[in-house]
């Protein structure tokens, strides 16, 4: 029994029941905020560090054997993802804490803060389909109400738009589970790859793909189906932003890329479908930045962009293409939430998040400064900072197996990507803030507590930012990692024997047998 | 050493930071003396890298990459490391007099620290990865210089040019040096020079070339990428001298030379390199002497410069890279000192209009010496190293086949530069004293050594190089061309070879020079040529700002419908096609139960009605419809525990929708023609989405598939799992885990509703009407019964149907009968607990029962479970997935009647 592999579902949803038992103190809220997300972290790493010296781990819940009950598998890509995204979420949950007024405190925002963390980890440790689709519905829910949870009028719209594109999304994942059952009678995702094939009918089995593309993509936020987050990641609170820039669409990406390598690992036209998205997403995601005006607004299109960058990894499909996705997804998180949460500092500082009426930030606020101006350069793969160890990667890939039409679009989206920082950076940092321009309403809504000092606000978004530093000078065991990440995923017999044992092709046979006798 | 080597300016860089806090001034000095350590530790290896021989230092970065951090000093990188050092350390000390106890001091040199840093790294660069880590280090921290004075929009506009310029360009050779690295499967410099790309394919090598070109043309700025680098003049003198003369501007250059030995011998290096690096020459050289402004005729001079250089290199002969070397360190000399006058006269006259400055030789003595000697150098003038640039550059033409076009073109580039030397360089400080914004005064030592320095240098190293051939520094010389041509090479160079072609060229520019030279004044009248580059980047920036917002118009036009049926669509679409190629007709059996039917249209039609009917309350009685006879489909398959859950979750929902709607004004909003469109894009998505759907279950009713799981779970249910009832030993046993996520999803969307509810603080739109006391007589006495009912259903569960899941939602029912006969309060009085507790009492026992197989060393949520004997002598089976559904019972009831209360509060 492997105990860390449940530990970063568990403990942040005790910590988040723990809340609500405790929602009479304040102090209490807080502090069960941190310690959900810290303990998340905590075993994050120690999970990593065990797959890291032992390789697959797997945890079969209830002592049940694969494929009957709910597997854990934690590989190097999980776990990978996995540390990244606590720490990112431990970031943000932090920031909040540092941050959230008292009417959100003590309608449970950090109870769905930890439901929030430990879906992801769900997510990203399950094995099983339907088990990804309650911890789908489980991030959905926790975000939603994070979303429409606050005093702004436009919330609401930004909540509707984001429940309902995902309620599709989660309705067409639903289908695809039900189409996965009744192909092969298993819900496992090793189980599944070993079925799937025996399935002799090719559309039959392109349509499970369609609709599991089709669901994940828009989890992921691929154009056409990213329309949800670029309108509503701006209208909650900052460190709601923060949370959900991190977070939520890598799990789709995390989803996808599971169900490409796992389930339709030789189809040609499902990786040219990724690849496709991925060119789509980044170029559309990177004009629609380049559009706006409004700081966070202008994140959220990147979070697509990036995304793009992402799928261009996992439509490759080689093993150093996954492992360029690995790395991608895992600085982006970090990097992300960075710039998020200098969002949010910026917004509570100056009462605006629109670059028109930002300026001056340069001379006031060097740390805030410093911060912005390491992950807005990771961000844009600059090196020698993680963003560029990541799209280095990816390019790589795609050169090797002369995919120039996807290098081409990484590439100017990659340059494209630094004209908007580069605006950011122009309006909010270097250029005079133009007289008169404080929002009074605005300020005093997003002030900050007097008790907490100026410095100490900018800490998790530091962190994140020199996280996002060191993972490009000690890139040498994190890409190690990573491309053992990406050996595993572009070889899925790995995947398949941690879960069900090495005889798992000559148990397939046997076994169906003997379920088809069972079921006369 | 190395290593070291390349630490110093960034150890500095901090240092600097540090020292601005103690003293303004400091800055500067600590990077004076930075400087001067790195270039005398560079000197210190002038014995092995005069000899040809090479220092190397190599440590891991990421191996599975294949990065190293490699470090290599030959000849070629001596030269660009003692320019970065040895010009770096003038220009510290000249920046301590430009920019006295300036408060921003400290970001100054700072930055101008870590530029140097990554200057260095870039050309000891071993390898692909590093070299391109230095050079995008010099081109944002060449951004951040240019825009110095941020407070200037067009300093921030010169600024976003240079770095998107560059760094377009960076991609571009990143590109390049990827697909390098690939095909030839080597990421060190030095492996490729030994390997060459002889070999791969022809298309790819242009290719491949063609994008490491870019980034060069881009770096030392080439037509058409030339623009940034006039506009880059908005930087302070210090940074123009530094960087956009004497060092990063030249890293283009530097890569062309360093690339020579292996790309060379593509045909397209020999036609690119000398014709863009030849028009950019001339057509600088034309652009600089009808310039006003003194910093930008030295811009553009540069350019020009800079594309003789790059046409030396394309030619890639040993004679054209010897004359690069002398160009090189020529122009360092004579450029850097020139900026550094512009710079001077600039500080000490508030002008650098050249037409408004002239006989500051009287104020400015020191000054205009220095300068002079430098324009003499500039000039191409014996005995200086311009001359000596001149002639090697003229012999190496001499040798080409079209050597009279290259002559022709070098001579005239010799000619318009000495016209932009005395334009620079002499005039200001000759002819009539004229009115400046301040009266001009010599200024410090610190704004007028530099320049002397550079200057007496650029002649000092003409007369050592040309007079004395064999002497110290013509091996030097050797080296460097040995490194960028590959192969070990001799030196030749001397001031007079005797009267040939190349001398009678030379003297020709000069006598053209001399003769244009006197009309400087009159040049920037000239009409022709009025190209005006941040002007064209200015364009494509807002072209490319346009194109976002058209592009974000049509990707994300706010519309929610729209939006939806995209997102249908491309759920649907694909499998509608897979579905018609599937053809689910073929083998279809129609033999339907007619009942099944009936209900099946039940269903449909209570959806349709409730997609179309007018009223939110004729909505929710259609819905209601589907509901139950799902129920009724559910009980007719053999689902008993299904269909309870549905018919009490769909009874629940009506209620509470009810509720809700209190919250929300009565009337409906009308319709209008455009949502009449969007109910006709509705019915067709809902069609099409309907008829794959319908296919896809037809083909997969006629799949067959293993029951493998089936099989087990009914094998297992009652002897393993201590359960006869198979869909419950699921819920609480086989896939427990699911149920955790359900029971949280509950619990998140009570705590939600709630809190939107308080948090928005809206007001219910109607009030609750009295309850009848027949209600109130009902409630009363069905609270008991539905209560003892839930907990028969909770304990029969496991073998029959029922569950905590159902017996929640039946205590529930009671709760909100009570709520609405009575009042919210009355209800939760009833419950002695608040709601919320209830929920997190249920999670966290559900999580203890699932825990607890932990203390044993099982896996989580592993049954345990003992034999309990009851009082008739019977045993039972009692484990932890009884406890844990007890967990489900307390969730659902508590999150039931959250909803409830919370709904029916009253304020």
């Amino acid at each position: 029994m492997n105990a860390w592999l449940i530990l970063p579902i568990a403990w942040p949803l005790a910590a988040g029941a723990l809340g609500l038992a405790l929602s009479g103190s304040n102090t209490a809220q807080r502090l069960i905020a941190v310690i959900g997300a810290v303990g998340q972290l905590v075993a994050a790493v120690v999970l990593l560090l065990t797959v890291n010296a032992q390789g697959t781990q797997v945890l079969h819940m209830g002592s049940w054997p694969a494929p009957f009950g709910i597997s854990l598998v934690a590989d190097h890509f999980a776990s990978f993802v996995l540390v990244a995204g606590s720490l990112a979420g431990c970031a943000s949950v932090i920031f909040a804490a540092l941050t959230v007024g008292r009417q959100r405190l003590t309608h449970g925002y950090f109870v769905l803060t930890n439901v929030l963390l430990a879906a992801v980890a769900g997510a990203f440790l399950t094995g099983d389909l339907f088990n990804l689709y309650v911890w789908f519905e489980v991030m959905l829910i926790a975000s939603f109400v994070l979303l429409a949870m606050g005093p702004y009028p436009r919330q609401a719209a930004g909540a509707t738009n984001y429940v309902a594109l995902n309620l599709v999304a989660s309705a067409t994942f639903l289908v695809g589970a039900g189409v996965a059952y009744a192909l092969t009678g298993t819900l496992n995702f090793a189980d599944l790859a070993l079925r799937l094939p025996l399935v002799e009918s090719r559309p039959l089995v392109l349509i499970l793909a369609a609709l599991l593309i089709a669901a994940f993509a828009s989890k992921a936020a691929a154009y056409p189906l990213s329309a949800w987050l670029p309108s509503s990641y701006h209208t909650p609170a900052p460190d709601v932003s923060a949370l959900f820039a991190g977070l939520l669409t890598k799990v789709g990406v995390y989803a996808l890329a599971r169900s490409v390598t796992l389930f339709f690992p030789e189809d040609a036209l499902v990786r040219n479908v990724v690849l496709g998205l991925a060119g789509l997403t980044m170029l559309v995601g990177v004009f629609g930045a380049l559009a706006q005006f409004n700081m966070r607004r202008l994140l959220s299109f990147h979070i697509a962009s990036q995304v793009g960058y992402m799928l261009m990894g996992l439509g490759l499909l080689t093993p150093l293409a996954l492992a360029g996705t690995t790395f991608y997804m895992a600085q982006h998180m970090i990097t992300k939430t960075a710039l998020f949460l200098v969002a949010g500092v910026v917004e509570r500082r100056t009462g605006t998040g629109y670059l028109k009426r930002l300026g001056g930030l340069y001379r006031t606020n060097l740390a805030l400064t410093v911060v912005f101006a390491l992950a807005a350069l990771s961000l844009a793969g600059i090196p020698p900072f993680a963003g560029f160890v990541a799209k280095f990667t990816l390019v790589r890939a795609g050169t090797a197996v002369e995919s120039w039409v996807i290098v081409g679009i990484s590439i100017v989206v990659s340059l494209l990507t630094l004209m908007s920082m580069v605006k950011i950076w122009n309006e909010a940092f270097w250029k005079d803030r133009p007289e008169g321009e404080v929002e009074h309403d605005a300020a005093r809504m997003h002030a900050l507590p007097r008790s907490v000092p100026r410095w100490v606000v900018i800490l998790p978004a530091g962190t994140l930012a020199l996280a996002s530093v060191a993972m490009g000078f000690a890139a040498g065991p994190l890409m190690e990692y990573a491309i053992a990440a990406g050996e595993e995923l572009a070889d899925r017999s790995v995947y398949i024997e941690a879960v069900l044992g090495e005889d798992a092709w000559a148990d397939l046979e046997t076994m169906t047998v003997e379920a088809m006798e069972a079921s006369r | 050493m190395l290593a070291f080597l390349t630490a110093v300016p960034f150890v500095a860089a901090v240092a600097a930071a540090i020292a601005s806090r103690v003293d303004r001034r400091a800055p500067g000095f600590v990077m004076l003396a930075a400087s001067l350590l790195a270039a005398a530790m560079l000197l210190s290896q002038w014995g092995e890298v005069t000899d040809g021989a090479t220092v190397e230092w190599v440590t891991s970065w990421v191996p599975s990459l294949e990065w190293t951090v490699a470090l290599r000093l030959d000849g070629l990188s001596m030269l660009f490391g003692l320019l970065i050092t040895g010009i770096g350390a003038l220009i510290a000390w000249y920046g301590t007099g430009y920019f006295g106890a300036d408060a921003r001091n400290g970001r100054f040199f700072t930055t101008l620290l870590i530029f140097q840093g990554g200057m260095l790294v870039a050309v000891l660069a071993d390898d692909f990865a590093l070299l391109y880590v230095g050079w995008e280090v010099t081109s944002v921290s060449s951004f951040a210089l240019i825009g110095f004075a941020h407070d200037r929009a067009e300093a921030r506009q010169a600024a976003q040019h240079a770095l998107l310029v560059t760094i377009a360009g960076g991609l571009a050779m990143l590109v390049g040096l990827i697909m390098l690295g690939v095909l030839t499967d080597t990421w060190r410099v030095s492996e490729l020079t030994s390997r060459g790309v002889l070999g791969i394919d022809a298309t790819l090598a242009t290719v491949m070339f063609l994008l490491v070109a870019v980034g060069a043309f881009t770096k030392s700025a080439q037509f058409p990428f030339h623009g940034w680098l006039p506009g880059a003049m908005a930087a302070p003198t210090p940074v123009s001298a530094y960087l956009h003369s004497a060092t990063m501007v030249k890293l283009g250059v530097y890569l062309v030379a360093r690339l020579q030995p292996s790309l060379g011998d593509l045909e397209a290096w020999g036609i690119v390199l000398p014709a863009v690096g030849g028009f950019t020459m001339l057509y600088a050289a034309f652009m600089a002497v009808r310039e006003v402004d003194l910093k930008r005729v030295l811009a553009f001079s540069t350019v020009s410069a800079l594309g003789s250089m790059i046409m030396l290199a394309g030619l890639g002969t040993t004679h054209a890279l010897t004359a690069l070397a002398i160009t090189v360190i020529a122009h360092a000399c004579y450029k850097a000192a020139l900026f550094m006058t512009a710079g001077t006269i600039d500080h000490e006259t508030g002008t650098r209009d050249r037409l408004a400055l002239g006989g500051l030789r009287h104020s400015m003595p020191l000054l205009a010496v220095s300068a002079g000697l430098a324009a003499v150098s500039m000039a191409g003038l014996p005995p200086a190293m311009g001359f000596l640039q001149k002639e090697t550059a003229l012999a190496a033409s001499f040798e080409e086949p079209e050597a009279w076009l290259l002559m022709a073109a070098v001579a005239a580039f010799g000619a318009l530069t000495l016209v932009a030397a005395v334009a620079a360089g002499v005039a200001p400080f000759f002819g009539a004293r004229r009115d400046t914004p301040e009266p001009p005064h010599e200024g410090p030592p610190s704004l007028w050594a530099p320049v002397a320095v550079l200057a007496v240098l650029g002649v000092v190293l003409g007369v050592v190089l040309g007079v004395a051939v064999t002497g110290p520094l013509t091996p030097f010389i050797s080296a460097i061309v040995s490194a960028s041509a590959g192969e070990p090479y001799e030196a030749h160079l001397a001031l007079w070879e005797g009267v040939n072609p190349v001398l009678l060229a030379s003297v020709a520019a000069i006598t053209a020079g001399l003769v244009l030279a006197r009309f400087h004044r009159a040049l920037p009248g000239i009409p022709w040529l009025r190209a005006n580059s941040t002007a064209a980047m200015d364009g494509v920036l807002n072209g490319m700002t346009g194109l976002a917002d058209r592009i974000e118009r049509l990707a994300q036009p706010g519309s929610l419908p729209l939006y939806l049926a995209i997102a249908l669509a491309a759920a649907v679409l694909p499998v509608l096609v897979l579905v018609v190629l599937a053809n689910p007709i073929n083998g279809l059996d129609l033999d339907a139960d007619p009942l099944t039917v009936a209900i099946a249209l039940v269903v449909a039609l209570g959806a349709y009605a409730a997609a179309r009917s007018a009223t939110r309350l004729r909505s929710i009685a259609a819905l209601g419809a589907t509901g139950y006879g799902m129920t009724l489909l559910f009980l007719r398959f053999g689902g008993p525990d299904l269909a309870m859950t549905q018919v009490l979750v769909e009874t629940l929902t009506v209620v509470l929708f009810i509720f809700a709607f209190r919250y929300l004004p009565i009337t409906h909003e009308t319709r209008d023609e455009h949502t009449r469109r969007h109910h006709v894009g509705g019915v067709v998505v809902a069609a099409v989405a309907g008829v794959a759907m319908t296919g896809v279950t037809i083909l997969l009713a006629t799949h067959e598939r293993s029951y493998h799981l089936r099989a087990f779970f009914e094998r297992a249910s009652l002897p393993e799992a201590h359960g006869a009832n198979v869909v419950n030993t699921i819920l609480v046993d086989f896939r427990a885990m699911d149920t955790m996520g359900e029971i949280t999803v509950l619990a998140v969307a009570a705590v939600g509703i709630v809190a939107l509810l308080r948090i928005t603080g809206r007001e219910p739109a109607s009030a609750a009407a009295d309850s009848s006391r027949v209600l109130r007589t009902a409630a009363r006495g069905l609270l008991p019964l539905l209560v003892v009912f839930s907990i028969f259903l909770l304990v029969r569960g496991h073998n029959e149907p029922g569950g905590g899941f159902v017996a929640g939602l039946v205590a529930a029912t009671g709760v909100t009968l009570y709520a609405i006969a009575y009042d919210a309060r009355i209800a939760r009085r009833l419950l002695r607990v608040a709601p919320r507790s209830l929920i997190a009492a249920g999670l966290l026992v559900a999580l203890g029962a699932g825990a607890f197989a932990m203390a044993s060393g099982l896996a989580p949520l592993t049954g345990m479970w003992v034999d309990v004997s009851l009082p008739g002598g019977e045993q039972i089976p009692v484990g932890t997935p009884l406890i844990f559904e007890v967990g489900v019972f307390l969730v659902v009831l508590g999150v039931a009647s959250a909803l409830a209360t919370a709904l029916l509060e009253e304020r």
